[in-house]
């Protein structure tokens, strides 16, 4: 669904992404896990065509989407749930909601519009409950739960996520695990960039482990949880642990 | 005429020219909301109105309600027109730069506009009659009850137009979060582009109206953006009911401060109101602790 050649991404003068490339079939789940200042989100945000600057080639479902706009790659399908949600904070939930439709309302799709929003409060019942509360109030599992309602809003059949457990209690970011894996069940194809490797590892099939603006490791989840570098550098084992 | 009598005429005009600083004012904040710059050039669009529609009524003769609707829609083209040319082509600017170019516009606008009308002061007639009506021993001209409807209609129509349809809440989302408006598919550009339009053409309105009352001349623009400016900040930058209430403090104060005291301070008033909000209570009136973390300045 999703291929990435040799991707660099360049902030001004400095290169943050050096020659990635990557893939993500139709159905699956890719986790994407690295330290802070890998490069995971600026490879996210490359995809969204955020990033002004970036040679490589990014191809989704077989077209060349490199250079295009934001606006073009959402309307081909991808939505980004960036990190730190951004939410439209005085705006209310519901006016959040109907600007995640934004380029669908422009396409005229309103039945649809409203079946999905229908579905997205089916998954949230809180958010419907919310919905003429303005965002900003809400709290930060509330608010991650919109940032994903926004995006599922404008029908992607692919979903970025932005390390959606960031700043969340566990047991909140275990329910927002939950969530994504019930979309990807129900057909959506993820990427998810986590630095909480250990959940990523388990609700993902296959696993990219950037450093410094490189994929450094790859393959299945189920392998790379008993890798013994990544369980040193990620899992957070004792150094002693892993090598006596 | 009694002091009773003295203070309603006075508070009737403060209210007339406070209605157009609060419509100046939101000329101000629409731009602000949706770019976070401050339009130094939201004066001018207030004299181009006025000018306007004087030369399409007295030169042109077109009928009033032609050229007040034409007028309108001349400046707001010629709002569109100066984003276009001097606001997009620039790609990462940053505040300052475009406060200045606003500055480099509303100099430029005054030149033209000394240049195609000359120096001379211009006047308009009423839009229905001279007849004062009296009230309460007080006079009010058909004109202020003509900028008071007009302003609440401006007033009804943002109220609607930012609240209830899907280009007013993605200029809104424009202003709350840039990039995550660009995310869910806004063409942040375009909302840059039309929010110059809409205050040009609130200007333009404001402009229109006060003519009558105020007359209007090539360099009237830039005391109305000083008094403009002041009315949005007491009201808080962004916050349009604020820029209404504040309006009318600041024009009824004004002209107390005239009547009560002399009519050679008035122009000090609002800058005095100014400096004590910026001193007091940067954030305004009615704009909220919430509101001002999103402020660059």
């Amino acid at each position: 669904m999703l291929t990435i050649r040799n991707l660099r991404s360049y902030y001004g003068r400095m290169q943050a992404l050096k020659g990635v490339s990557l893939h993500v079939e139709e159905g699956e789940i890719v986790a994407l896990i690295g330290a802070n200042g890998a490069g995971k989100t600026t490879l996210l945000n490359s995809i969204v065509g955020l990033v002004p600057s970036l040679t490589g080639q990014i191809l989704f479902l077989n077209a060349d989407i490199t250079h295009q706009s934001p606006r073009e790659i959402i309307r081909m399908g991808v939505s980004l749930v960036p990190e730190g949600r951004q939410l439209f904070a005085p705006l209310t939930v519901m006016e959040n909601l109907t600007l995640g439709a934004y380029q669908r309302y422009r396409r005229k799709e309103k039945s649809k519009i409203k079946s999905d929003l229908d579905t997205i409060f089916e998954r949230f019942p809180v958010l419907k409950e919310r919905r003429s509360q303005v965002a900003g109030t809400l709290s930060g599992g509330e608010q991650q739960m919109l940032a994903i309602g926004r995006a599922l809003m404008s029908g992607p059949k692919f979903l970025l996520l932005d390390e959606p457990s960031m700043g969340l209690a566990p047991l909140i970011a275990a329910h927002i695990f939950q969530i994504i894996s019930q979309l990807h069940q129900q057909g959506t194809t993820i990427l998810l960039v986590e630095q909480n490797a250990a959940a990523a590892f388990k609700v993902s099939n296959r696993t990219y482990v950037i450093e410094t603006g490189r994929v450094v490791l790859q393959g299945a989840s189920e392998e790379l949880l008993h890798n013994q570098e990544v369980k040193r550098a990620y899992l957070g084992r004792e150094y002693k642990e892993v090598w006596e | 005429m009694s002091l009773g009598d003295q203070l309603l005429q006075y508070l009737f005009t403060g209210i007339t020219i406070g209605a157009i600083y609060g419509m100046v004012a939101l000329g101000f904040n629409i731009i602000y909301s949706a770019t976070g710059i401050i339009n130094l050039a939201q004066g001018e669009f207030v004299m181009l109105g006025g000018m306007m529609m004087v030369y399409l009524t007295a030169i042109i003769k077109l009928p009033m309600v032609v050229s007040f609707f034409l007028s309108i829609l001349i400046v707001t083209a010629i709002g569109a027109a100066f984003e276009r040319a001097a606001i997009h082509p620039l790609k990462s600017p940053s505040v300052i730069t475009l406060i200045i170019i606003t500055v480099a516009a509303s100099i430029l606008f005054k030149g033209g506009a000394m240049f195609a009308w000359g120096k001379h002061t211009v006047s308009l007639s009423p839009f229905s009659g001279e007849e004062p009506i009296s009230v309460l021993g007080a006079t009010i001209l058909p004109q202020t009850l003509w900028i008071l409807g007009i302003m609440a209609a401006t007033v009804a129509l943002l109220i609607l137009f930012f609240g209830f349809t899907l280009t007013g809440k993605a200029m809104r989302a424009c202003a709350a979060n840039r990039t995550a408006a660009s995310l869910v598919g806004i063409n942040v550009k375009t909302m840059v582009l039309l929010s110059f339009a809409l205050s040009a053409g609130i200007g333009a309105t404001a402009g229109i109206i006060i003519t009558p009352i105020a007359l209007m001349n090539y360099d009237r623009g830039t005391m109305l953006a000083v008094k403009g400016f002041s009315v949005a900040v007491l009201g808080g930058l962004g916050s349009n009911v604020g820029a209404v209430v504040a309006g009318f403090i600041i024009g009824i104060m004004e002209s107390l401060g005239a009547g009560f005291i002399s009519s050679g301070y008035k122009d000090a008033i609002a800058l005095v109101v100014l400096l004590l909000v910026l001193f007091l209570k940067p954030s305004g009136l009615l704009g909220s602790r919430e509101r001002a973390e999103f402020k660059k300045f």
